[in-house]
């Protein structure tokens, strides 16, 4: 808990681009400004939390689904950075095999939850997910 | 080179507010529709960051996979969940926007905190052409896995077929 309130406070001022920068040059001997693995990893943590809020706060199935989607995604988009700025010599392409398995496996789980959202809604005529609660002791 | 490097972090920052502003669109817009096309946004940034980062394979698959297969099927959902003569109301009490917005913030801390703190390597692969590295690799170190998610995707597709398929019987039958 102290350390994420921690790494939120300095989260906040850290996501102005010159402050990007900053972090970036610090890290690294590389150009100030220039872009590196950490500003993918924010841009990926930015849409996985955006994820999380979505499918918390919408009560429509096809919107939590969408969240999803962004979780994936986000994930995705770590493993390509996490590939690009890999040690292996001739560049790794093993993070990218990991996110075409990713979008398989999005792809597999939409169609199997648009399946059971149409079977929801032909039973209680709504996609809400807070009334599909038949199965709730 | 000066310049060329410019350009990279330009695009670098298009295409991260390409991938992460439309979810708030997706957070706050009232139709599903507009959330849909909000998400199609989203979808080609993160395509676009693929790109950049020389993920030329990936950045193609995503936009056949996500834009043309995924996103049509959400459409499809809406089309065939959507009443003409119910309004389409969505349910949204503050008790559950708070516990969103507390969570979003606190994942987002995680995080950051770990992508900050981390001393990262920070050098950059030479970018190169990946898709017959990539099909070498599923056809030899991933062999498994490819066989095992190629099932998974049978079964699940199967599953979904057969699912919505008995959901449509009892709505006729009723």
């Amino acid at each position: 808990m102290i350390h994420s309130f921690e790494g939120l406070l300095k989260a906040i001022p850290c996501l102005c681009p010159s402050f990007l920068g900053q972090a970036e040059g610090a890290a690294s001997s590389a150009a100030a400004g220039s872009i590196g693995l950490t500003h993918y990893l924010v841009v990926s943590a930015l849409a996985f939390s955006l994820g999380i809020t979505i499918i918390v706060v919408r009560r429509n199935a096809i919107a939590v689904l969408m969240g999803i989607e962004l979780l994936m995604n986000a994930a995705g988009l770590n493993f390509v950075a996490f590939a690009k700025y890999s040690n292996v010599k001739g560049g790794a392409v093993d993070g990218q095999v990991v996110t075409v398995f990713i979008i398989v496996i999005a792809a597999a789980e939409a169609a199997l939850a648009l399946a059971i959202i149409l079977n929801i809604f032909s039973n209680t005529n709504t996609i809400e997910v807070n009334e599909a609660d038949a199965l709730k002791g | 080179m000066q310049g060329s490097e410019g350009y990279h972090n330009l695009m670098f920052w298009i295409f991260a507010a390409t991938a992460v502003l439309p979810g708030l669109g997706i957070l706050i817009a009232k139709d599903i529709v507009r959330q849909a096309f909000w998400l199609l946004l989203s979808l080609v940034g993160f395509a676009c960051l693929y790109l950049l980062m020389g993920a030329d394979f990936l950045g193609f698959t995503q936009v056949v996979v996500y834009i043309g297969g995924i996103l049509i099927l959400f459409l499809f959902g809406v089309m065939l969940t959507h009443r003409t003569d119910v309004p389409l109301k969505e349910v949204r009490g503050w008790n559950l926007v708070v516990p969103g917005i507390v969570g979003g913030l606190l994942s987002a801390a995680a995080l950051l905190h770990v992508a900050y703190r981390t001393e990262w390597n920070t050098q950059a692969s030479a970018v190169e052409p990946t898709t017959s590295a990539i099909g070498q690799n599923v056809m030899s170190t991933y062999l498994l896995p490819f066989e095992i998610v190629s099932i998974l995707l049978l079964v699940a597709l199967v599953g979904a077929t057969y699912i919505a398929r008995r959901g449509g019987e009892k709505g006729e039958s009723e």
